[in-house]
């Protein structure tokens, strides 16, 4: 530890203005602050002090991610060994697998935003900002395993710029970036976004595992199958054909993209985020009730037209990417909305219009995506109306008290 | 015939006064016809008739016309205009015509047209008027083609409907980008291009 103060100290001048590389002083700043706790506190005016600060709350939700990640790399492997007809190989191999397989796609996220944030941040010379930590795993997590790693990128760079460093960077945007960057992909390249190929791995990850696909595999996932279910009754499967129940999604042993499969991983995230108090607790919850409600509402009218009005509400919300995006996309504090009625209001909307989307509009499997994107935009909007109807209530009663 | 005052009227909207990027007019019409260079270059091409001789024929009656009904005035010449050009290219186009559907007909309602009538053939003699028309409709339909250029390259491939992307790229896994085709990405291009503009030209750049 003390080698690397002293080597940061002796680097220390080159840095600042007049040194040999001052134009990179930003990204020195940015290395000791990420390396040491800065030592510098404010000394006047009133602040509360508290060591949570961005670096902090950014590596917690991280952190908080780690279940998910981890049982995504596992069920990545695990649907491939499944796929070729090796069921029988230990867990070790098939996480091993889902490791060699996320890790391009996580290098090329990181490598492609931070670049973007590191650049940025020089041109317009400011400190580099840690907002896209999060960020930067919650892509890999979103984004379907088989995407080529050139889409990726290309959708990184857009959302990165167009949803942040455009609106002035960490902090100051209105759309949820890595959302962005899956809503380009989706919009842009649809048939690598959603259908058979899309969400189980085939090929080998980096000279790992391959082979061929046995006979009778389906890649779609279960909201993909509810989707183009035909008659009363539904039939999801997994990939071999199996019938699947709700404990399957449950637990995560269903293709989808690498973090949404598992709601015990999500709920473990869950639950450090709630204990930190880092996620607000009346958006993720409010997602969920306005999510039950709405399938329940969906589920009370059953109709063969609306295949996903036939799923019962919990299997409904352990599908596809609501408890994820409920958990990690929703409560992010800077697209969501701030005031604590508003909150209430952001959440539940969200819920409903994900199921509705869902349910109700059959182009759209899933909508969960479309519906945390359109709350974003509304989030202001309803933070203006609960402070203006707070100020004029409180002008009524001292009215009245005159 | 091109005095300094009309050498302005006639290049100044190519870029310092450009009617899309710094009067900010006419979004709407180069949103929805960029999909591909031809109905954008058509496009173009019909601005600038109209605008052109709608400028000279108000600047013809511009001490005529009452003050009070010159809206009514100058939305009746537009329409004229926009109609004889319609059938015109029905006449001579109409695969293209068709791929423009209404946006033909909604020139009328293009703010640039109303916007230079108003502001300029209203005040200036016919020749002055005549090049400011050109002018405008030329810096319109610049913007169109920088748009539709990158909307069709990135968005189908193409160029004036020819393959320029090899097939060798697509066989190694390049895709066109659905996106593009969409009016969000017109919207996102043209800010681009705005971007660009008020970095090169430091007057431009507001507070």
């Amino acid at each position: 530890m003390k080698a690397l103060r002293n080597f940061m100290n002796k680097i220390e001048p080159s840095f600042r203005p007049g040194g040999k590389l001052a134009k990179l002083e930003s990204v020195y700043d940015g290395m000791e602050t990420f390396l040491f706790t800065p030592n510098a506190t404010s000394r006047s005016g009133a602040h509360i002090h508290d060591g949570n600060d961005m670096k902090r709350t950014m590596i917690t939700v991280v952190v908080a991610l780690i279940p998910a990640l981890l049982f995504g790399m596992y069920n990545i492997g695990y649907q491939h060994y499944l796929a070729i007809g090796h069921s029988h190989e230990g867990w070790f191999t098939m996480w091993l697998y889902g490791l060699l397989a996320m890790l391009p796609v996580i290098v090329v996220s990181y490598v492609v935003g931070l670049g973007i944030e590191f650049i940025s941040a020089q041109i317009h010379h400011k400190e580099i900002q840690e907002g896209f930590l999060v960020t930067g795993i919650l892509i890999p997590l979103i984004v379907p395993i088989n995407t080529p790693l050139w889409m990726t990128a290309v959708a990184t760079a857009f959302a990165v710029i167009f949803a942040k460093e455009v609106f002035g960077g960490t902090g100051m945007n209105i759309f949820n970036v890595a959302l962005i960057t899956r809503a380009f992909l989706f919009f842009a390249y649809p048939s690598r976004m959603s259908g058979d190929e899309a969400f189980v791995k085939l090929d080998s990850a980096l000279g790992m595992g391959g082979g061929t696909v046995v006979d009778g595999f389906t890649g779609a996932t279960p909201l993909g199958q509810v989707a183009t279910n035909v008659g009363d009754q539904l039939h999801m499967t997994n990939i071999m054909g199996e019938p699947i129940s709700c404990l399957d999604a449950f637990i995560g042993f269903i293709p989808g993209s690498p973090g949404e499969t598992s709601m015990i991983a999500i709920l473990l995230g869950a639950a450090l985020l709630l204990l930190t108090g880092i996620a607000s607790w009346r958006i993720m919850c409010s997602v969920f009730v306005g999510g039950l409600g709405m399938a329940a509402l969906a589920h009370a009218l059953p109709s063969a037209t609306y295949p996903a009005s036939l799923l019962d509400p919990w299997t409904q919300l352990c599908l596809g990417g609501f408890a994820f995006g409920a958990v990690f996309m929703a409560t992010d504090p800077v697209t969501g909305a701030r005031t604590k009625i508003g909150q209430y209001i952001y959440g539940l909307l969200i819920g409903v219009f994900a199921i509705l989307i869902r349910v109700y509009n059959s182009g759209y499997p899933e909508g969960m995506m479309l519906a945390i994107l359109l709350m974003n935009a509304f989030a202001p909007l309803i933070d203006h109306c609960v402070v203006s109807s707070n100020i004029k209530r409180r002008a009524r009663r001292a009215a009245i008290k005159e | 015939m091109l005095s300094k005052k009309n050498k302005e009227a006639l290049f100044n909207p190519l870029s310092k006064d450009n009617p899309i990027l710094v009067q900010i007019l006419g979004i709407c019409s180069s949103l929805a016809v960029t999909a591909s260079l031809e109905p954008a270059i058509v496009m173009g091409i019909s601005v600038i008739a109209v605008l052109a001789f709608s400028n000279v024929i108000i600047s013809f009656l511009r001490k005529t016309i009452p003050t009070n009904i010159r809206i009514i005035v100058q939305l009746v010449v537009i329409a004229a205009l926009v109609i004889i050009v319609q059938q015109i290219l029905v006449a001579y186009n109409y695969d293209v015509s068709k791929k423009l559907s209404v946006f033909i007909g909604l020139i009328i309602t293009n703010c640039i047209i109303m916007g230079r009538l108003e502001a300029f053939a209203m005040h200036n003699r016919p020749w002055p008027s005549f090049l400011d028309g050109v002018g405008n409709g030329l810096g319109y339909t610049i913007i169109l083609v920088i748009v539709a250029f990158f909307r069709e390259l990135l968005g189908s491939g193409t160029l004036f409907g020819f393959k320029v992307i090899p097939q060798w790229c697509y066989d190694h896994g390049y895709m066109d980008n659905g996106l593009m085709i969409l009016p969000p990405m017109a919207l996102i291009t043209l800010g681009c291009i705005i971007w660009y503009h008020r970095a090169h030209n430091k007057e431009l750049q507001e507070d």
